[in-house]
């Protein structure tokens, strides 16, 4: 069955500015972790993060089909063009909040690219494939990091608990799903985010159970970052500081 | 080069009549090339110069972080970000091979940390100055990566095994983070006027500061000659200098940019280029810490370290109840 085109640029896109956000967040830790090691494993999350974009804003300008490159839609759309769940942009807070937010996605990605590795969509599938090595391995590190700072001491166990009841509400929109979602899923190109809800519940369930954390009641969820509607005022700023020069300096080559 | 001003400990370079048989036998290995290795005997002093050097060029690849990292956010291109963050990554990684090798004379990281955080051990004077426009990140590649190469593959013949060794694998890449450098800063140059406008302030900015990185001229340079003696030194300050001038000029012409110091000139006679000495008292007041940016550095340091504090012991409790549990069950 063909796919509607916008609706596969929709998808890319969601795709990409989540690990385009992501990355950029992650990249702000640089030379500023608690330890060495984590100076090496935050920038290496984050050049996995902005090689996935590449790839997946590649293949949305592509689709797009009026010229423009991955750089194009990273630099030169505003805010209510971008199209990433709001966990993402959410501030990096102290390194637990950023490692658990790390968790959390990290999570979603691993169940997600499991099912993309199988798209109808050849490129999709390659694109998953590449990355769900990459992922595999942040799962494992931020699940480790969550389990060992929610287990460790009573002040690191209250701020891991206390990141955990800030991030919570932004959880629930990777699974919402609307009529983007539904044209992926009928032409096979990609699940509908809704049937993944359980596999990624047990999966962090486990692992904050392990860093005996509790996960709050609450399934309310703030919403309005994957379809645009309404992102958090976090993401401007983000966007001004990643958009500067290309804003400042257009149609340099760099 | 990464270490500066390395405060020999020795009272002098003894003769070979002064020297005790286990030292004789010592300077003998040094002299016919056979790497010193940790379990090795070793002089209390060569130890403590080496601890010294290798920690300060550990610090500075460490902190070196920050002035790069100042652009991670702002890089330009998806690309340029991406190997911006790759050369960032692997200068923390230098840094962990460097405390590793310190660790080996029996001095650890945590320890030497501390001496940094407390003022009591310094990194190199060239990440003291800001990184103030994307050409920057071009020039820093180039021109404070390419000093270092020019240090470190001197160094690979130190005589200390664990920092040749390091120095070897380090240089590999040192010379891609300086190729890519060179490349950037290529864009531009030869991009906009606003472009070659950013790369010329570039050069004109980190000209004096990278040959700074050599540190003082051979003549004010002391305790220069029981290093080069131990070969933890292998070249003087100013032929390291030279040579990167030499090397460095018909790269600055080849970007059509103008030189950032008007008395470069090709000398005949020497077979080298002239060049002006920088303002030495700069030098020294940077290394006393008050360079633009000294201040700024060591408290983004400190914090990170401070702030990471409840991270490392939770961690570090997590890591024990683990062990006691494995333990209670066996
Ligand atoms: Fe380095
Ligand atoms: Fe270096
Ligand atoms: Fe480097």
């Amino acid at each position: 069955m063909s796919v509607d085109k916008q609706q596969l640029l929709q998808f890319l896109l969601r795709q990409g500015d989540n690990t385009l956000v992501l990355g950029h967040r992650v990249s702000e830790w640089c030379g500023h972790s608690p330890i060495l090691e984590e100076d090496i494993a935050l920038a290496n999350t984050a050049l996995d993060l902005i090689g996935q974009t590449q790839m997946w804003l590649g293949y949305a300008a592509e689709v797009q089909g009026e010229g423009k490159t991955a750089d194009d839609l990273a630099f030169l759309r505003d805010a209510w063009d971008f199209r990433n769940v709001l966990l993402v942009e959410m501030p990096n807070g102290d390194f637990g909040q950023t490692l658990l937010r790390q968790f959390l996605f990290d999570a979603f990605q691993s169940v997600l690219m499991g099912r993309l590795m199988k798209s109808s969509d050849e490129q999709v599938a390659a694109i998953a494939a590449k990355a769900s090595k990459e992922i595999a391995y942040h799962v494992e590190r931020s699940a480790d990091t969550v389990v060992g700072l929610g287990d460790g001491t009573e002040e690191s166990h209250d701020r891991m608990q206390a990141a955990l009841e800030y991030l919570w509400p932004y959880a629930g929109e990777m699974f919402e799903s609307d009529d983007t979602d539904a044209a992926m899923a009928a032409a096979g190109v990609a699940p509908d985010p809704a049937g993944l809800r359980e596999e990624y519940d047990a999966l962090i369930g486990k692992v904050l159970g392990e860093a005996t954390l509790t996960i709050p009641d609450s399934r309310y969820n703030h919403k309005g970052g994957r379809n645009g509607a309404m992102h958090t005022e976090h993401l401007g700023h983000l966007l001004t500081s990643m958009q500067w020069l290309q804003r400042a300096y257009p149609g340099c080559e760099w | 080069m990464y270490a500066q001003m390395i405060k020999t400990a020795s009272a002098g370079v003894k003769s070979r009549e002064e020297m005790t048989d286990q030292e004789r036998e010592f300077q003998d290995k040094i002299d016919n090339d056979i790497k010193i290795e940790p379990r090795d005997w070793m002089p209390d002093d060569y130890r403590r110069t080496l601890i010294r050097q290798i920690g300060q060029h550990a610090h500075s690849e460490v902190v070196g972080q920050l002035p790069e990292g100042n652009w991670i956010t702002r890089a330009p291109t998806l690309e340029r970000k991406a190997i911006l963050l790759a050369k960032v990554q692997d200068e923390a990684g230098h840094g962990l091979y460097l405390y590793s090798a310190a660790e080996t004379l029996g001095e650890s990281r945590d320890e030497l940390v501390r001496l940094l955080h407390e003022g009591r051990m310094k990194y190199s004077s060239i990440f003291n100055y800001p990184t103030l426009n994307w050409a920057d990140i071009g020039a820093v590649g180039w021109l404070v990566d390419g000093a270092a190469i020019v240090n470190q593959v001197a160094l690979q013949r130190t005589s200390y095994g664990p920092y040749s060794r390091a120095m070897i694998r380090i240089c590999k890449e040192e010379s891609f983070h300086a190729r890519q450098g060179y490349h950037a800063i290529m864009k531009m140059a030869f991009g906009t006027p606003e472009q070659t406008r950013q790369a010329q302030s570039a050069v004109d900015r980190l000209w004096f500061p990278a040959i700074m990185m050599f540190g003082p001229t051979d003549a004010d340079s002391t305790n220069s000659d029981q290093s080069m003696a131990w070969k933890i030194k292998v070249k003087s300050n100013d032929e390291l200098r030279q040579q990167f001038v030499d090397q460095t000029v018909p790269q600055i012409e080849y970007l059509g940019l103008d030189l950032p110091d008007p008395n470069i000139k090709w000398n005949e006679e020497r077979g080298h280029y002239d060049f002006s000495d920088p303002d030495w008292s700069e030098f020294f007041n940077v290394i006393k810490g008050n360079g633009p940016c000294n201040v700024d550095r060591m408290k983004d340091r400190v914090a990170a370290w401070d702030d990471g504090e409840w991270v490392r012991d939770g961690l570090l409790a997590h890591a024990q109840k683990k062990a006691a549990a494995k333990v209670a069950a066996e």
